[in-house]
């Protein structure tokens, strides 16, 4: 299935890129993020991260589908 | 609108008003400020980044939950986002009911909420010249009650 990730602040300088589309066999959003770690390996793992589908809030379990928006959030700092 | 997102500096005297009502007594405002030292560092400016979709959605359901758990009649919360300069507005609750006990209550629950739900971001820049992303993974983790963010 195809789908397409964005980064936001941290992720993004980690990532280097802000967004882009891939193809993976599918799985959770969790499962996804690792995928994305192990393609760019300055994206680390944080455990208050978190993910977006479609603009949504969503736990890390929720599955992901074809053609979905996923929007990974690193540690949010408001306020 | 009962949460929203400026680029533009907070008029702190409309965002009171927008809450007055004459059957309320009491009228709690949270104003979070830039201060100008952050562990062990000087300062210079801040810049937030923030993800309008999910942060105004979330946001609004922060303010409704607020006004659902607390006896309270009005509620809002501007956050900026963009550059900002020490000393300058970054975000304001306000709450106004009938007594103050209910009013603190909702408007501490707005700030706290709002610090580890929504998608807003910020780095600092420093005086040395060095800029950095502000890692709040603490906060999320430990109820963000230390001291060392720049409202706190």
């Amino acid at each position: 299935m195809k789908v397409r990730v964005r980064y936001f602040a941290l992720f993004r300088d980690q990532a280097g890129c802000g967004a882009e589309s891939i193809e993976w066999d599918g799985g959770t959003a969790a499962e996804l993020f690792r995928m994305m770690t192990d393609l760019h390996p300055g994206l680390k793992t944080e455990t208050a991260a978190l993910v977006a589908i479609n603009d949504e809030m969503r736990d890390w379990e929720t599955p992901v589908n074809n053609d979905d928006e996923v929007l990974f959030f690193p540690p949010v700092a408001g306020g | 609108m009962k949460f929203s997102v400026s680029d533009k500096s907070i008029d702190v005297a409309a965002a009171k008003k927008s809450v007055a009502d004459h059957h309320c007594g009491a009228l709690a405002v949270f104003e979070g400020w830039i201060r100008d030292h952050n562990e062990g560092q000087q300062v210079e400016r801040l810049e937030y980044e923030v993800y309008r979709p999910v942060a105004v959605k979330e946001g609004s359901k922060i303010i409704d939950e607020a006004l659902l758990r607390f006896d309270v009649s009005h509620a809002m919360c501007i956050h900026r986002e963009g550059l900002l300069e020490l000393g300058e507005c970054a975000v304001i609750v306000c709450v106004s009911s009938a007594h103050r006990d209910a009013a603190f209550d909702a408007c501490r629950y707005i700030i706290d909420q709002t610090k580890v739900r929504l998608p807003i971001w910020k780095k600092e820049h420093y005086l040395s010249g060095v800029s950095e992303w502000v890692n709040c993974e603490h906060c999320a983790s430990a109820g963000h009650t230390h001291g060392d963010h720049p409202d706190e």
